[in-house]
């Protein structure tokens, strides 16, 4: 039995060590994350909403873009984010992908959120309607429905390692979703304008528009990561919890 | 300053998409620094009890 103790024991070591050291690295990293997002995000919303021009075309609701765009973004890079990390966790079995995975899906629900309500606003003065049933805007709303798929799964399944395999599955199932968003401008019609920063031949934007643009995409990604580590602190210490709570009941 | 809150006759869909935003990025990190905050309430409260009253220790929770 006393064999047996240390085997867990050592297997228990294994599995916190790479998360102890997560916990220790991001501790000094989060002040820095915090600074950092705060003064691109302040900076962002001065250069899009004082310092640059309303366009020509679509007035001053182009103010909208740059929200609407980086929430996109980070919308779609969410979802990578945790496809990426179901599947590391789905392979090598890393504690730390698994609690990744799980951490990054509510904020990438919100930003995906952000995007459908801040297009619906912009395409209600630009295109005379709140809402189509185009490519894109569908496919991004499928995007809502598997990150709160997704995030439900990992509601219902008690135990995380069970959840945590069902949740990958899921997320990498779905994945095929985010190419379909991307290319969805170009394979149908539709009235959601096509890419014009990820373009072969540059950015189709002034610059201008570019700047506080990416800016303010900067910030969202920092916003993200800030939150997707604290997020990570706090699945850790509700395993620790849990590990602690059974052990105290067996005992 | 008027001229600036309306945005060119759009206020009603520029001010609403940026105060969502606000709302929506806010929500998201309270709610997130909270659950981190109680977590770490929690872990704290296991631990003084584990010291609190030690028992069986064969299977101390020294290791967890």
């Amino acid at each position: 039995m006393a064999g047996m103790s240390e085997l867990t024991a050592s297997q228990r070591f294994q599995a916190f060590a790479n998360p102890a050291r997560f916990m220790a690295l991001s501790d000094r990293l989060l002040p820095f994350c915090t600074g950092a997002t705060a003064l691109l995000l302040a900076a962002g919303l001065y250069l899009s909403l004082f310092a640059s021009p309303p366009d020509y075309q679509q007035g001053e609701t182009v103010r909208i873009m740059y929200i609407h765009v980086p929430s996109a973004w980070l919308a779609m890079f969410g979802y990578m984010v945790m496809a990426g990390a179901s599947a590391v966790a789905l392979v090598f079995r890393h504690p730390l992908a698994d609690i990744g995975a799980k951490s990054a899906a509510p904020i990438g629900a919100a930003f995906t959120f952000l995007a459908l309500v801040t297009g619906s606003l912009w395409g209600r003065p630009m295109w005379g309607t709140w809402w189509v049933w185009d490519a894109r805007l569908t496919s991004m709303l499928i995007l809502l429905f598997l990150y709160l798929g997704y995030m439900a799964l990992w509601a219902t399944i008690e135990e995380p390692v069970r959840a945590g395999r069902a949740a990958a599955v899921l997320a990498l199932v779905g994945s095929i979703n985010v190419p379909i968003i991307h290319y969805s401008v170009v394979w149908w019609n539709t009235l959601h304008q096509p890419a014009s920063v990820f373009r072969i031949d540059g950015p189709a934007i002034a610059t201008s528009m570019l700047m506080p643009l990416l800016i303010m995409a900067l910030g969202f990604t920092l916003f993200f990561m800030t939150l997707l580590l604290v997020r990570m602190r706090a699945e850790i210490l509700r395993r620790r919890v849990r590990v602690l709570r059974l052990a105290r009941t067996e005992g | 300053m008027d001229s600036f809150l309306a945005m060119g006759g759009y206020a009603g869909f520029v001010w609403p998409a940026y105060g969502l935003a606000l709302v929506v990025m806010i929500g998201v990190a309270v709610q997130s620094v909270a659950d981190y905050r109680a977590q770490q309430r929690l872990v704290r409260e296991l631990d003084a009890g584990k010291t609190a009253r030690p028992r069986a220790p064969a299977r101390s929770l020294g290791d967890a």
